[in-house]
C-alpha cells in the first residue's frame, strides 16, 4: 500500500473515502447499492477482502447499518455508504449506535431530495437530517467533504473521530465531488494518524462497559474479547443494564453529550482562506466550497476584501469560527444547494448586526462560482 | 443426563444483573430460555464464545439475564447485528433471539435473507402468535378468526408457518418444537447450532396473557397441555393428509441440507482478492 499511496493518482471523490478508509483501518463495509455513492462499495468489495477485511451487500440500509454497528462490537472499524434516500433508512440503528457508543462511519453522497428525488444531480439537502434524522437528543458529529483530497483525508478523519469519541460520524459527500475526477498525491500512511478506541486496562472482572473515563468516554470491549457485557438501545446504567431510575438516566445523557462538547476544539473544523482582512465573507461547505474559493479570488481582483469560510465540521456547528467572523465582516454570504440549512445555523450564532444573506439552488444545478460573484459584488 | 436448573442458573444467570425479569408467570420465555442454556452446557462453549443477540419484544430481554457477549438489538434486526458479528468474528457462536412478529413482520426481510445467505448463525424464534409487550396486538403468526386488541372482531389474515418460510427461503436447517417439548428443543438447539449455516429453530409458545385470554384457551398450563395434544412429528405428518394436519403443529426437524456456508466461503474470496491485489 505505501508505493501506491505516494504515486500521483486519477481518482474520483467516492475511490478517496474508499482510500481513505483503508488507510484509517477500515475492515468492515456492508451496504446496499443506491447511486451516486454505489463506486465505494464496489471498490470496497474488491479491496476490502485482500487486506482481510469483510465486504457485505445487505438486503437493505437498515440490515446495512445493523450489521455495520455489529462488525464495530465484535472490533473492527466499520462504515457503511448510501444516498438520500437509504440514509433514511438508516436513521433507526444510527440512533442504536449513538445511544450504545458504537464508533462507525456513515458516508452519505447526498442528492436531490425529498423521497427518491432527483437520481442524480447534486444537493446539500440531508444537513439537518444528519444531525437530528433520528429520534431522541444524542450525539453526533457530521462532516462535509468538497475535494477529492479531502474525501481522502476527511474519511481518515472521519474514522479517527468516531473511534475516539465512541460516536456515530456522518460523512456528507456530494454528487459533485463524488463523481468529480481530480489527479490526487495521497498521503504516505507515514503520514496519516490513525486513532483506535481505547481498549479496557482492567482485568474483566472490573469492566464497568459504559463508565466514562475523564472525557466521559468509556473503554470498548469487543465481543469474544473475554470482557462479557451487555449491549442495549434501552437507556442503561453504567453497567449496560436497563434503568428507570432518573438520576441513572440523566447522568447517561449527560455524558453522551458532554463527551462531544468536551472535544469542540478537536471536532469543529473549519478552513478559512483570506479572512484576515475580510470586509466580506463566504461560509460554504462541500463542493459550494470550491466555487466559493475561486468566486472570493475573483472578487479579490475586482477590489474586494473578500474571504471564505469552508465548514469541515457541520456539527456541532463551529461557532467558534463563525461567531468571530460575524463580528469582523460587514456581511457573509452562504450559498447551499437546500433551502438554508446552514444559514439557519449562521443565524443562529449571530449576535451582532452582520448580514447574513442566502444563495440557495434547489433546482438539481450546481452553484457556480459565477452565481457566488455576483452576490459578493452586491453585498 | 439432565442438567440440573441450579448449575444453569450459577453457571449463565447474571448475579450482577437487577432481577426480576421482565415476562409475566407461566411464560414460555423462561422454558425455552433454559432449553437454550442446557444446549449451551452440552456443547461445552466457553461463555466468551457465546453472542447472543435479540430485538425487541418481551423475547428480546432474554439476552440481558445471561452472561454471554450480549446484544439487545432495534426492533426486527437482530440478524443484521448477529451478520456482522459474525462474519468479523466466525469464531463467535453467534445466536439470535426473536419474536414472531420481532422476526417475521418488522423484521421479516431479514429474516429471509438470512435464510438464503446462508450465513453459520442460529435463530431460535419464540412464537406465542401475537404481540405480548405492547399489549395483545395480532402478528403475523396471529391464526385466522382469533381475537387480538386490534382485531376485536376477528382476524382476517392468514398466519405464516415461520419454518416453513425458513425452509422455503433457504435456511440449511430448520426445525420446530413447542415449550411442551423441552427435550426435543435441547436436542434441536445442539444440532441447529452443529450445524455449518443458517439454522433455524421454531418454538411454539404460549402467551396466556394476551392470546390464551382473549381467545378462551385458558391458563398457561392448559394452553401448554394444549401444545403437547396438537403436536404431531414430522414423520407422524408425513403420514397425515393435509385436512387433518389443520390445526395441529408438526414439530422436528423440517430441513436439513447441507449448501455452501458463505462464512466460510469467504475466506476463498479473501484468498481470491490478495492474488489480483498484492
Amino acid at each position: 500500500m505505501d508505493d501506491a499511496l505516494k504515486q500521483r493518482r486519477l481518482l474520483q471523490g467516492n475511490e478517496a473515502i474508499v482510500y481513505g478508509a483503508l488507510a484509517a483501518g477500515c475492515r468492515f463495509f456492508a451496504g446496499y447499492p443506491i447511486t451516486p455513492a454505489s463506486e465505494i462499495a464496489e471498490l470496497l468489495s474488491q479491496l476490502l477482502p485482500a487486506v482481510e477485511g469483510t465486504f457485505i451487500q445487505m438486503e437493505d440500509e437498515i440490515a446495512s447499518m445493523g450489521a455495520v454497528i455489529g462488525a464495530s462490537l465484535a472490533g473492527t472499524k466499520s462504515m457503511t455508504a448510501t444516498s438520500g434516500p437509504g440514509f433514511s433508512l438508516m436513521q433507526e440503528n444510527l440512533g442504536f449506535a449513538c445511544c450504545t457508543e458504537v464508533p462507525c462511519v456513515i458516508v452519505n453522497v447526498m442528492r436531490g431530495g425529498p423521497s427518491t428525488g432527483l437520481p442524480t444531480n447534486p444537493a446539500q439537502g440531508d444537513v439537518q437530517m444528519a444531525r437530528w434524522g433520528t429520534h431522541g437528543d444524542h450525539p453526533i458529529i457530521v462532516l462535509s467533504v468538497s475535494t477529492v483530497l479531502d474525501s481522502f483525508s476527511i474519511t481518515v478523519q472521519a474514522f479517527n473521530l468516531s473511534e475516539k469519541y465512541r460516536v456515530p460520524v456522518i460523512l456528507l459527500s456530494d454528487e459533485v465531488v463524488a463523481h468529480t475526477r481530480e489527479c490526487v498525491i495521497l498521503p504516505s500512511s507515514d503520514d496519516i494518524r490513525v486513532v483506535d478506541r481505547i481498549k479496557p486496562s482492567v482485568p474483566p472482572d472490573w469492566y464497568v462497559p459504559y463508565e466514562g473515563d475523564t472525557r466521559g468516554i468509556p473503554a470498548m470491549a469487543a465481543f469474544g474479547d473475554g470482557y462479557r457485557h451487555h449491549v442495549t438501545g434501552l437507556i442503561h446504567d453504567k453497567h449496560g443494564f436497563p434503568t428507570q431510575n432518573s438520576d441513572e438516566i440523566e447522568a447517561f445523557q449527560m455524558r453522551l453529550t458532554q463527551k462531544i462538547t468536551r472535544g469542540f476544539p478537536e471536532i469543529q473544523m473549519s478552513k478559512e482562506y483570506l479572512l484576515d482582512d475580510a470586509d466580506v465573507a463566504v461560509i460554504a461547505y462541500g463542493s459550494v466550497a470550491r466555487s466559493a474559493w475561486r468566486a472570493v479570488q475573483d472578487a479579490r481582483k475586482h477590489g474586494i476584501k473578500a474571504g471564505l469560510l469552508q465548514l469541515i465540521t457541520l456539527f456541532p456547528f463551529p461557532r467558534g469560527s463563525v461567531a468571530p467572523l460575524l463580528s469582523s465582516c460587514r456581511a457573509v454570504l452562504v450559498p447551499e444547494m437546500n433551502m438554508g440549512q446552514i444559514s439557519r445555523e449562521v443565524h443562529r450564532v449571530n449576535q451582532t448586526n452582520c448580514q447574513i444573506v442566502k444563495h440557495n439552488r434547489v433546482d438539481g444545478q450546481f452553484i457556480t462560482p459565477t452565481e457566488i460573484f455576483k452576490k459578493l459584488i452586491k453585498l | 443426563m439432565p442438567i440440573p436448573a441450579q448449575a444453569l442458573r450459577h453457571d449463565f444467570l447474571r448475579h450482577d444483573k437487577k432481577f426480576p425479569h421482565v415476562w409475566c408467570p407461566g411464560c414460555g420465555n423462561g422454558i425455552v430460555m433454559g432449553s437454550l442454556l442446557r444446549a449451551i452446557k452440552r456443547l461445552e462453549l466457553s461463555k466468551d464464545e457465546v453472542v447472543l443477540t435479540s430485538g425487541i419484544g418481551c423475547s428480546g430481554r432474554m439476552p440481558t439475564y445471561l452472561d454471554f457477549n450480549t446484544l439487545h438489538t432495534t426492533h426486527g434486526r437482530a440478524l443484521t447485528f448477529a451478520t456482522g458479528i459474525k462474519l468479523v468474528n466466525p469464531s463467535l457462536t453467534v445466536f439470535a433471539i426473536m419474536g414472531d412478529g420481532d422476526a417475521t413482520a418488522i423484521g421479516g426481510n431479514h429474516f429471509i435473507h438470512a435464510a438464503r445467505r446462508n450465513i453459520n448463525l442460529t435463530a431460535i424464534i419464540i412464537n406465542n402468535s401475537i404481540y405480548g409487550m405492547t399489549g395483545g396486538q395480532y402478528s403475523p403468526t396471529t391464526p385466522f378468526g382469533s381475537t387480538s386488541t386490534t382485531s376485536v372482531y376477528g382476524h382476517i389474515e392468514q398466519a405464516f408457518s415461520i419454518a416453513e418460510l425458513a425452509a422455503t427461503a433457504g435456511a440449511s436447517f430448520v426445525a420446530r418444537s413447542t415449550v411442551y417439548h423441552t427435550d426435543l428443543m435441547d436436542n434441536l438447539i445442539v444440532e441447529a447450532v452443529k450445524k455449518r449455516g443458517f439454522a433455524v429453530v421454531e418454538v411454539i409458545s404460549n402467551c396466556h396473557v394476551q392470546y390464551g385470554r382473549r381467545n378462551k384457551l385458558g391458563g398457561a398450563v392448559d394452553m401448554i397441555l394444549g401444545f403437547r395434544d396438537n403436536s404431531v412429528s414430522v414423520r407422524k405428518a408425513a403420514t397425515m393428509e393435509s385436512k387433518e394436519l389443520e390445526g395441529k403443529i408438526t414439530i422436528g426437524v423440517l430441513a436439513d441440507r447441507e449448501l455452501p456456508d458463505s462464512t466460510e466461503e469467504y475466506q476463498r474470496i479473501r484468498k481470491l482478492a490478495k492474488e489480483e491485489n498484492p
